[in-house]
């Protein structure tokens, strides 16, 4: 793929989407909501209580098991996976030189971005606290003694 | 012999520090995530992977990381904040200098007020 520049007094053509755009403006959208996302991420997870110290399985599972958390980290790996990909996508765009590297490049971001959002997905909406052996100790009632 | 290139309104100048800086700062933010997707996907596999991996953050070197991480972010978003701003609002591009000393500035409160409390929760015993 090389790159088409048109002539700038050219008029705009409306052949195809213009997916640029589309880039540019989810760059824009999906950053202003990752800051909200991130920022109380990082407060919640890193700041509060114990801070790092804090973070353990029983840690995740008290938090999934309320929906709002679920859904909280779900928008947070589906925008921040998008965004980071189409940002490195930039790059690539603008440093990789010969074509064939660029498309090697572009489909990789890609194929990564996608495998690492359906596994995420699917960690969140299949988790099961229970599989902690000690899970009945900080969820009494929601997993059975083991 | 060459000449140094004459002064222009970006080169050298914070228009292209930033974006420097947010290029740096969001491969390096890019790859913390891939990685930090794989190791909260052992919650899904084995408690006890998952606290061993989550282990690994807690040590002093990961720590120190951490706060590398949390400057990153910082700087990061609020410098998107200035971009949206210059490409949305009137005044933006005249004034995204002064914005950048802004974002700047908030970065350096909100990670002063980060910093000393990461690193007591790094040194603690527990």
């Amino acid at each position: 793929m090389s790159v088409v520049i048109e002539q700038p007094k050219s008029p705009r053509s409306r052949k195809a989407a213009n997916w640029e755009k589309y880039g540019w403006m989810y760059m824009r959208a999906s950053g202003a909501i990752l800051l909200i996302l991130i920022f109380g991420h990082l407060y919640v997870n890193l700041f509060v209580g114990q801070g790092i110290k804090g973070i353990d399985f029983a840690f995740v599972a008290g938090k999934w098991a309320n929906p709002f958390w679920k859904v909280w980290d779900g928008l947070m790996l589906w925008l921040a996976l998008i965004h980071g990909t189409n940002g490195m996508r930039t790059i690539a765009n603008d440093y990789a030189e010969r074509p064939m590297v660029r498309k090697v490049l572009n489909y990789t971001l890609w194929i990564v971005c996608a495998a690492l959002i359906i596994l995420g997905t699917l960690v969140i909406t299949t988790f099961d606290p229970c599989i902690d052996p000690n899970a009945s100790t900080y969820l009494p009632g929601v997993c059975a003694v083991k | 012999m060459p000449q140094k290139p004459a002064g222009t309104l970006y080169r050298g100048k914070v228009g292209m520090w930033s974006w420097v800086l947010h290029r740096i700062t969001g491969v390096a933010i890019f790859f913390f995530l891939l990685v930090h997707v794989l190791d909260t996907a052992l919650v899904r596999l084995d408690a006890a992977a998952y606290n061993g991996v989550i282990g690994t953050y807690k040590t002093t070197i990961i720590g120190l990381g951490e706060l590398g991480l949390v400057a990153a972010i910082l700087f990061h978003a609020l410098n998107g904040v200035r971009i949206i701003l210059i490409d949305f609002w009137r005044k933006g591009a005249k004034l995204q200098n002064v914005m950048f000393w802004i974002v700047v500035a908030i970065a350096a409160i909100l990670f002063a007020g980060f910093a000393p409390v990461h690193l007591m929760h790094v040194f603690s015993e527990k």
